[in-house]
């Protein structure tokens, strides 16, 4: 008979979306999970559970990661950006309004991984060329587009972007 | 094609009305459902690919702290009922064998027992402490071994359907076998210059859908059951989970989630039975959610193949005789893809001579679901690698060897009737343009061709659009959106109404609310959902017309519907034309509520039967009825134009004398009528034919 | 087995106390192996013992003596390592080979190297740049050579109680170069099937002085192949001699035949990677002033 009185239980204090946030979760528990069943923050799906298909995908300290393979214990103190914290206030972020144009989905379980990963490509890279936006969303699968149209609505969100930043320091 | 209608809404592309949820994360898919005091369900599956179960021991399992329920086979009956697929019949007894094993398992990943808990982890732990006795047997797990004659028996009872071979054993593993025949296939052999056989295996192969399978059940004490879950047909999970559980469909509501992929996968039910029982037994909602490797291994791969491929050529190219035997696996129960593939093997071309066989072959292997036109890739693997060799041989080009004997319309296809427009030729000619075709190869590069053959499902749905006092529209219909039906049969809302996309309101609705629709699939929503979306969508406009008579107090003849306004028809009134915002808010005041049905039965659409979505259209008007009308004496000889289909126009004059009228009716053919189609100004009664 | 605690240390000491006091506890780095067991059933620890709170486990610094790798530094971060790249071109490039940009995130040279798996992309380079294996236990520090880290598919040599703490690389000779080249069955994320690395050492006049070939996923761990070294010592690594090379890593390979490929598959290609990395490696360092 198990005792499971001797799992510990940790309260994780973070902050998530840019906001503190704490929860209680076992040891064992994965930051996906977290944030789905303790945070209630389900944007992030599970796929596979292994790191493979990228639905997962969040910002860990600004690094893209799959939560799937991320202990919640381990987020003690860092920063954590989801899908839900992608949009700027009520504006959709240019590349979820771009994927949004370019009917770049289908059964949109992908969506929100692409959405994260492809904001981390763009926050580094304004302005990757095709091949490098392809291979920085190898991790990323989807099983209904094809990926074309994805591809073209994240260099078109990139230019959108590109002409946002010089609008800025004109 | 010319005369073709122009639209103002459909063509466009509008974002979809599901598009800020999926692109945000609101999005609810199966496993974004909680219900308050939900426990978690966890599936014990068989490590044996083929055994007895001798014994099942829970009672360890159910003494673990924070279990609530454990289920087995014993708390599924079985059953020999059936649930009706269109033509098909799905075989109860197996899927609920399926979900959960009563005497054998028969495949490894085979549920066998199934916990629920306060938590996964706990539901988990308490599975692996029950005690299933197994007596491991042979398995078989390809159709060689399965046909071999000291093959271990899946199933004792199974009886071949179809055309069994004569000699065949009485103890099989052959499901089904039939057969397409035509003319004389030594003939045919005889005749030919050259002739290639083949023989090829598929591995079986899964749909790999990034969502996995996912539900919450609720059994409520009164007996009413919600479940939740991620499906392509929610009516199908409904039906299936009472006959497999023996309930009264009507106790069970089912509300579909947004459904992150299916291909054919998520037809079939899994969880939901085992998540409804173990509910009924707990008391309390039980959610399950399956994880990618039960997925693999326990859900509705296509099958794996093998297939004998014959064919003859004459050494002009023409294909004068095919031979195929088509082995599908079908995995743990009958209902393996054969028949398709046996359709679709040779359906591209003319082959005067032939015999296609296909086998349904029953292996220790998951169940098989379908798969993205199933059956049919894995034909096509096989004849076309064939007749590329063939093409070879010959020295003729691949696509000239396919474009002269290609299938043309009024051929007979191989499963009988005959093709309409079907577009081969076209296809491989434009193909032959293309510069892939031509272009240089370099170094170590190849290049290949091939044809593959579908066809659309019909099948049933219903639909119904309902007008807001604001002249905006709700859609209600009963598909899962794979893929963005929703926007296209808003779109067709829209345009049958006249009013932009976002002002009506797509949603698929649960089984409560809707009625009876077959599922998601074979490339069918669009096509005959979208007819049922027509028909509502004109329904709802006729309602308006026949609102704006009354308002004008004229005969509903004289009413037409014109870019989302009814205007009357020449000369039948002198008021201004009315919107649909304008009816819909005096809709209290004209009737009551202004609510469009459509249901349809459709046929199987594409290559054999003519497309039926215009036929819909040009019967989507109600043939005229009588309509006679008491009104205010007056004398008058108005024609009243009601176009109908394109081409041709009903012109009705009508007298009304002393308060009674009578009408007489003359229609003017097509071959009458000089007018274009869409020319408003040359018609001389300055209308617009549909 | 559950998994009951998850510790986060913040000293290398009391990491090792931990592991130490409990040997069904393991060390946490990117968790891409690690966790991916666990969900498997494979290995459930009794606890979590994660390395990244320890300074010393993460980061690069270079001196004159060479790389302070440290353990758990995650490979996106090395990556971004612009000297890093420049010095050991073919460990940075077997780095960036650890998976999607997601695993990149987290995955480390440390956790490869521990996995052991046969097929690890960084254990080869690492063994061709002589790099060592610094570890801490309760007797102290020690350190081993990569090459004699890994004894079996699975097994290192560290003991119970110990930890990985960092990679110490030493700066490459005037003229040297090192080069990684994997095949996989698809294009991206995916396990090698085979893998060479190679490191050449060239004099003024461009002829070879010294190399190192090592070769992963063909043996039960990775190997160092000194044949091969052999037939380019002592060349200009001109065509012939590069299939000598080639030649010697596919005798040496003793591969099994599993879904990624064939015995006689693997041994060849191994051969052609091997060939191929040689040939990057010179490139590199004929271009090195």
């Amino acid at each position: 008979m198990s005792d499971r009185g001797s799992v510990s239980t940790l309260h994780v204090r973070t902050r998530v979306n840019g906001e503190p946030a704490e929860f209680l979760c076992g040891p064992a528990e994965t930051l996906l999970d977290a944030l789905r069943d303790r945070l209630e923050l389900r944007g992030s799906k599970e796929g596979c559970g292994t790191g493979d298909c990228g639905a997962c995908s969040v910002l860990l300290d600004d690094r893209l990661v799959p939560s799937c393979l991320v202990l919640a214990a381990e987020v003690s103190d860092r920063e954590v950006l989801t899908v839900e914290g992608i949009a700027r206030g009520d504006s959709l972020h240019p590349v979820q309004q771009k994927l949004l144009e370019h009917a770049a989905l289908q059964c949109g379980v992908c969506t929100p991984g692409f959405v994260v990963a492809a904001k981390a490509l763009l926050d580094l890279n304004p302005s990757p060329t095709e091949r490098e936006v392809r291979y920085w969303l190898a991790g990323n699968l989807c099983r209904c587009t094809g990926y074309d149209k994805i591809i073209r609505a994240v260099l078109d969100a990139a230019d959108v972007m590109r002409r946002e930043t010089s609008e800025v320091t004109t | 094609m010319s005369g073709e209608r122009s639209f103002t809404y459909v063509g466009t592309r509008p974002i979809r009305h599901d598009g800020l949820d999926k692109v945000t994360g609101r999005a609810n898919y199966g496993a974004d459902f909680t219900l308050p005091g939900m426990l978690h369900g966890y599936v014990l599956r068989s490590p044996h690919a083929h055994a007895r179960i001798v014994s099942i021991d829970t009672s360890a399992a159910e003494a673990v702290p924070g279990v609530k329920a454990v289920i087995t086979g014993r708390d599924i009956p079985k059953t020999k009922g059936k649930l009706s697929l269109g033509e098909a019949a799905l075989e109860l007894g197996p899927m609920g064998d399926n979900a959960l094993a009563h005497d054998k398992v028969l495949y490894e990943g085979h549920a066998v027992a199934a916990v629920a808990a306060a938590s996964v982890d706990i539901a988990r732990e308490a599975a692996e402490k029950i005690r299933v006795v197994y007596e491991a047997l042979q398995p078989v797990m390809n159709v060689d071994q399965a046909l071999a004659p000291d093959a271990p028996i899946l199933h004792d009872d199974l009886v071949t359907k179809g055309q069994p071979l004569p000699d065949a054993p009485k103890r099989t593993n052959v499901a089904l076998r039939m057969q397409l025949k035509r003319g004389d296939l030594d003939q045919g052999f005889a005749e030919a210059d050259v002739i290639v056989e083949r023989v090829f295996t598929t591995p079986m192969a899964h749909q790999g859908y990034i969502e996995p399978h996912a539900c919450v059940a609720r059994y409520g004490e009164d007996g009413q059951v919600l479940v939740w879950t991620t499906t392509q047909g929610h009516f199908v999970v409904r039906d299936a989970s009472a006959g497999i559980l023996g309930m009264d469909a009507a106790r069970i509501k089912v509300v579909p989630s947004e459904i992150g992929g299916g291909f054919g996968g998520k037809i079939p039910v899994y969880l939901e039975p085992l998540a409804i029982a173990l509910s009924r037994k707990a008391h309390r909602p039980v959610k399950m959610v399956m994880s990618r490797a039960d997925v693999f291994r326990a859900t509705g791969p296509t099958s794996g193949t093998k297939i004998r491929a014959k064919i003859g050529a004459k050494k002009d190219g023409t294909l004068v005789a095919a031979d195929c035997s088509l082995y599908y696996e079908a995995g743990a129960y009958p209902g393996s893809p054969a028949g398709a593939g046996a359709m679709c093997a040779i359906a591209p071309y003319d082959i005067p001579n032939f015999s296609i066989e296909a086998y349904d072959i029953v292996v220790n292997r998951p169940k098989v679901a379908a798969y993205r036109a199933p059956g049919s890739p894995s034909a096509a693997f096989a004849t076309e690698s064939v007749i590329d060799e063939i093409a070879e041989r010959l020295d003729m080009d691949p696509i000239e060897l396919r474009l002269k004997n290609a299938a043309v319309e009024g051929d007979l296809a191989p499963y009988g009737p005959k093709f309409g427009p079907i577009g081969l030729v076209q296809v491989l000619e434009a193909a032959k343009r293309h510069p892939h075709w031509t272009a240089p190869l370099g170094e170590n590069q190849g290049r290949g061709v091939a044809c593959g053959f579908w066809f659309n499902a019909g099948l049933n749905s219903t639909a119904v659009v309902s007008l807001s006092a604001d002249g905006s529209a709700t859609l209600v219909t009963g598909n899962p959106d794979i893929g963005g039906t929703r926007v296209a049969q808003a779109l067709m809302v829209s345009e049958e109404l006249g009013i932009p996309v976002e002002r009506v309101r797509p949603t698929v609705a649960d089984t409560d609310s809707i009625g009876y629709n077959d599922l998601t699939g074979g490339s069918r929503v669009c096509y005959a959902t979208g007819m049922a979306v027509i028909k509502a969508a004109q329904d709802a406009r006729d309602q308006l017309c026949a609102r704006a008579a009354k308002i004008w107090d004229v005969d509903p003849s004289c009413v037409a519907w014109e870019h989302g306004r009814a205007v009357p028809l020449n000369g039948a009134s002198d008021h201004e034309p009315l919107t649909v915002g304008e009816l819909a808010a005096k809709m209290t005041a004209t009737g009551g509520p202004v609510v469009g049905r459509g249901s349809v039965s459709a046929p199987m659409a594409g290559p054999g039967s003519a497309p039926t979505s215009a036929t819909s259209r040009s019967t989507g008007r109600p043939a005229s009825a009588g309509w006679s009308a008491t009104r205010p004496s007056r004398t008058s000889a108005r024609p009243c134009i009601r176009p109908t289909s394109r081409g041709r126009c009903r012109v009705a004059q009508r007298r009304v004398s002393a308060g009674r009228s009578t009408r007489s009716t003359s229609t003017t053919s097509p071959a009458t009528c000089r007018t274009p189609a869409s020319s408003t100004t040359a018609c001389p009664w300055r209308r617009t034919c549909r | 087995m559950q998994t009951e605690r998850y510790e986060a240390p913040t000293t290398i000491a009391d990491a090792v106390r931990l592991l130490h006091a409990d040997p069904d506890a393991r060390p946490l780095a990117g968790g891409t192996d690690v966790l991916v067991q666990y969900r498997a059933g494979v290995r459930r620890p009794s606890a979590f013992v994660d390395l990244k709170r320890i300074a010393e486990l993460i980061g690069i610094t270079l001196d004159g003596k060479g790389m302070r790798l440290g353990a758990a530094t995650s490979a996106a971060e090395i990556c971004e390592h612009a000297e890093a790249r420049r010095l050991w071109p073919g460990l940075v490039e077997a780095v960036a080979l650890l998976g999607s940009t997601q695993i990149q995130g987290r995955a480390t040279v440390g956790g490869n190297l521990c996995n052991a798996s046969p097929a690890a992309d960084t254990t080869c380079p690492l063994i061709v740049n002589r790099a060592r294996a610094l570890v801490a236990g309760a007797e102290g520090e020690r350190s081993v050579d990569v090459e004699d880290f890994t004894t079996a598919p699975g097994r290192t040599v560290l003991r119970p109680g110990e930890v990985l703490v960092a990679l110490l690389v030493p700066r490459p000779a005037p003229r040297t170069a090192d080069a990684y080249l994997r095949l996989i069955p698809r294009s991206e994320m995916d396990i090698a099937a085979a893998g060479a690395a190679v490191s050449v050492t060239l004099d003024e006049g461009g002829t070879c002085t010294a190399a190192r070939v090592a070769i992963a996923a063909v043996a039960p761990t990775a190997l160092l192949v000194s044949a091969a070294a052999e037939a380019l010592v002592g060349t200009r690594l001109d065509d012939a001699a590069l299939v000598r090379a080639g030649d010697a890593a596919s005798s040496a390979a003793r591969p099994i035949e599993d879904k990624r490929g064939t015995v006689a598959y693997r041994r060849t290609v191994v051969g052609v990677l091997t060939r191929r990395a040689a040939q990057v490696a010179a490139a590199r360092a004929r271009a090195l002033a």
